[in-house]
């Protein structure tokens, strides 16, 4: 056995009071810490649209009945032996179904590399990982704002990182010019996160025509699309047209990279189902591309938990449960949007100056209503509304019960 | 504009190459893949009834039923470092509910994904927070710890362990090597049922070890896989780590449930850091976050409530421990049927330490091409290092692996 390298310290560490004096208390996490604010507040009246989890109108956590009956169907009955590092076969085939299209060319030829992830957050760190690992000189491009953890997940995987514009507060809108301008100077065989539907934190979606532009750019300057899709469905209702930005983008002749998460359209947040595929050449590629893939995953975690998986296995491929599917994350979405009208005539009944109309035009889970920090502070201490500080509110947190103290609390905070 | 994809510029993963199995998974993929009905799978350590069929254990089904039926429940995040009943009775599982690091509050437990994560999260701390990057593996070790630490970030070089002549522990050689490392390594130690040898130190040289590490301040990270699946008895498979934690000094420790709860694909498996003080387990929690949240978030909650469910309900422990027993023993009694039909057939050789070591495998001694001339003659499917997993085994199977063997040792090229 050889002798290593002189370590960093020539104390013997037992010598000192203790390895980790020196660790110092991490900041929270900026999202999830909202929550644990709010379960710690006692005040009857608190209301979280803090963290992006569904929740009925009666502020409930929902699980959705097609999963209850999947659970039902799967009790009892499987082992529970290792998955593939991959995952579950059939779920990954039933993911990138649902991404792609049934009859997808991409898929009948083969040429997708599928593996089943830790949720969206899994398949954006192993993507991350591979993207290092394959091509360590190339860059991310991340837009302004994203979830923050984005940039968590780039960073530890030790690539480059680089934003483009997206978001123009003076429109609550797209910044479709500057957003182009700035892909436009990243270099060739740079890759770029975008989210596929319901942008996370603004609620701000290209439109079909501005998808168009962009894929046309990405063809002529070589660079790589990577979709971050945590909102299949939930965001219009519609699953296939939540896609369609993967489908524009695919008809061009792309090859992509998408991840998908199940956390929120099947409700299935704490179990951690999400698939990442790429597409690759050809049958061959998609082959290597899996295994090499799997040789990251299996220092991580070995294999995907089950569970999760075969919830979604069982709803997508049995038909009546996919169409209860439909129905469900309809009512999901819908909601929402329900919730979103709800907000914006509220504010504007209180008679409030400003213009509120992003509410509905933006899409999703989030609204991001243009507040600052303090007031965003001074909703958390006067009126104890928790969200995070970049004025996200989680509009699935929204029910009928609080619509009304949310709009006169932030018609107070912006008056 | 109309390109198709393989006119256009070729993928940006056109470099790529495939990449080879893994060494382990890759005997199942082998197995599966063989249309021969005898076939006999020894490779995955997972382990299996006398029928060859996995075993979901009872009070796991129990368990689910249990969580099934609640509606109450829901599939929310767990937070960051999970599912915090499963943490604290994970930790009182391994450490004794009258831990000093738990009575003292000086430990932090995060739920991981099993064994792999749970090291995994470790080694990706202690990257970033300790201050001698290096980690020492035991020779031979469990293949996929090597990429663990890598990935992460740390330096990795070994230990002697295995002795190759004895077929028992290199004591002295560990002595050494341990001694030798640069003062305040990571050592990883297998707390019981050395996987892929299945052999453990006494828990005389246990001390012996323990003082080594401590007089060169070195940390101590513990895997466990196998607690109570080695001996029968979760007391007694968590000695080893309870002699260090009584010592007052820091360590860590991986544990998983994959075996010892059958939880295998559930991912199931959790993180201890015991440090001198409760002010820096908090700040150590805290920073365990921020390696977590960009990996996969929090970890999945379905396993997780079904050991918390067990660990909390005295009668589901208690028949949790009979089922754990049963099958250690069914294990052991195949170690002494293999024995017996080796010694039968006059098997040339000493075949002791196949009663001696511990836990789910048994390292045969068999080289390489003894192995693969088993793999091709008798389909016999196992790692190439001539590990094999007696949990894989039968009363039907014993005399195939027997045969086997025998042709194998007498006949095939050395």
């Amino acid at each position: 056995m050889s002798t290593a390298a002189a370590p960093a310290s020539s104390v013997p560490a037992g010598a000192r009071s203790g390895w980790w004096e020196a660790v110092q208390p991490a900041a929270r996490d900026p999202i999830l810490g909202v929550t644990e604010a709010f379960l710690a507040d006692s005040d009857p009246k608190k209301v979280n649209v803090g963290v992006g989890a569904y929740r009925n109108d009666e502020g409930k956590p929902v699980v959705l009945e097609c999963v209850r009956k999947a659970e039902q169907i799967i009790a009892g009955k499987q082992n529970m032996e290792y998955l593939p590092m991959g995952g579950l076969v059939k779920f990954n085939d039933l993911s990138v179904k649902l991404a792609y299209g049934d009859t997808a060319p991409v898929l009948e030829e083969k040429r997708v590399a599928a593996v089943q992830t830790l949720s969206g957050t899994g398949a954006c760190r192993l993507f991350a990982d591979f993207q290092k690992r394959f091509k360590p000189d190339s860059r991310i491009y991340i837009p302004v704002p994203t979830w923050a953890n984005h940039h968590n997940i780039w960073r530890d995987a030790r690539v480059e990182a680089h934003t483009f514009r997206y978001y123009k507060p003076s429109t609550r809108g797209l910044d479709f010019e500057g957003l182009m301008e700035d892909l436009k100077k990243a270099p060739e065989g740079s890759f770029v996160l975008l989210h596929a539907c319901a942008h996370n934190p603004t609620g701000v979606d290209p439109t079909a025509d501005q998808w168009k532009e962009m894929s046309q750019l990405f063809k002529s300057n070589r660079l790589f699309p990577f979709f971050d899709m945590a909102y299949q469905g939930f965001a219009s209702g519609d699953t296939v047209r939540d896609a369609q930005a993967i489908r524009i983008f695919m008809e061009d002749g792309h090859q992509l990279a998408c991840a998908q998460s199940f956390a929120k359209n099947m409700g299935l947040y704490g179990q951690r189902v999400g698939c990442l595929s790429v597409v690759c050449d050809n049958s061959q590629q998609a082959v290597n591309v899996k295994s090499q893939l799997q040789q990251i995953a299996r220092p991580m975690y070995s294999n995907p938990p089950l569970h999760g998986a075969q919830i979604v296995t069982t709803v997508l491929s049995d038909p009546e449960l996919k169409e209860q599917w439909y129905k469900e994350v309809k009512v999901m979405a819908d909601r929402i949007i329900g919730m979103r009208e709800a907000l914006k005539s509220n504010l504007e009944k209180l008679g409030s100056s400003l213009p509120w109309k992003h509410i509905t035009e933006q899409i999703g889970m989030f609204c991001y209503s243009g507040l600052t920090e303090d007031q965003v502070d001074r909703l958390t201490k006067e009126f104890h509304i928790y969200m995070t500080r970049n004025g996200r509110i989680s509009m699935a947190g929204v029910t009928t019960g609080n619509v009304e103290y949310l709009a006169n609390a932030i018609h107070e905070v912006t008056k | 504009m109309e390109a198709t994809a393989s006119a256009a510029a070729a993928s940006v993963f056109d470099h790529l190459e495939q990449a080879p199995e893994d060494p382990i998974l890759g005997i199942t993929v082998a197995y599966n893949k063989d249309p021969h009905p005898g076939k006999v799978n020894l490779g995955v350590g997972a382990y299996r009834t006398e029928e060859g069929k996995p075993l979901i254990l009872n009070v796991v089904r129990r368990a689910e039923e249990r969580l099934l039926a609640d509606r109450s429940k829901n599939k929310e995040y767990l937070p960051i470092t999970g599912l915090a009943d499963f943490n604290k009775r994970s930790a009182m599982l391994i450490l004794g509910s009258d831990s000093p690091a738990v009575v003292e509050k000086r430990l932090v437990t995060a739920q991981c994904l099993s064994g792999t994560g749970s090291l995994r999260v470790g080694a990706e701390f202690l990257a970033r927070h300790y201050g001698v990057k290096l980690v020492f593996l035991p020779t031979p070790t469990w293949g996929n710890h090597f990429k663990v630490f890598m990935n992460a970030g740390l330096a990795v070089k070994t230990y002697r362990y295995y002795d190759n002549k004895t077929r028992g522990l290199d004591y002295e050689g560990m002595l050494e090597d341990i001694g030798a490392a640069p003062s305040g390594s990571v050592i990883l130690l297998h707390a019981c049922a050395h996987n892929p040898t299945g052999v453990d130190p006494t828990p005389q040289q246990w001390e012996g070890i323990r003082q080594a590490i401590r007089n060169r301040g070195h940390l101590p990270f513990f895997d466990s896989a196998y607690q109570g699946f080695a001996s029968g008895s979760l007391d007694k498979d968590a000695l080893a780590v309870r002699t260090f934690v009584a010592d007052g000094g820091e360590c860590f420790i991986a544990q998983s449930f994959a075996k010892n709860m059958g939880l295998y694909g559930e991912r199931v498996g959790a993180l201890s850091i015991v440090s001198k003080s409760s002010g820096v387990a908090t700040r150590v929690e805290s920073q365990l976050k921020l390696v977590i949240r960009p990996m996969y978030s929090n970890p999945p909650i379905h396993g997780a409530s079904i050991v918390a469910l067990v660990l909390g309900d005295g009668d589901l422990f208690s028949e949790w421990t009979v089922e754990l027993k049963g099958m250690a023993d069914r294990i052991i009694s195949m170690r002494h049927k293999l024995y017996d039909a080796l010694r039968a057939r006059g098997t040339p050789g000493d075949w002791t330490h196949i009663l001696k070591q511990i836990g789910m495998f048994s390292f045969t001694g068999l080289n390489k091409e003894q192995v693969q001339f088993m793999t091709r003659e008798y389909r016999i499917y196992m790692t190439l290092d001539g590990r094999i997993s007696m949990a894989g085994l039968s009363l039907k199977t014993v005399p195939l692996l027997a045969d086997a063997i025998h042709a194998a040792v007498t006949g095939a090229k050395a």
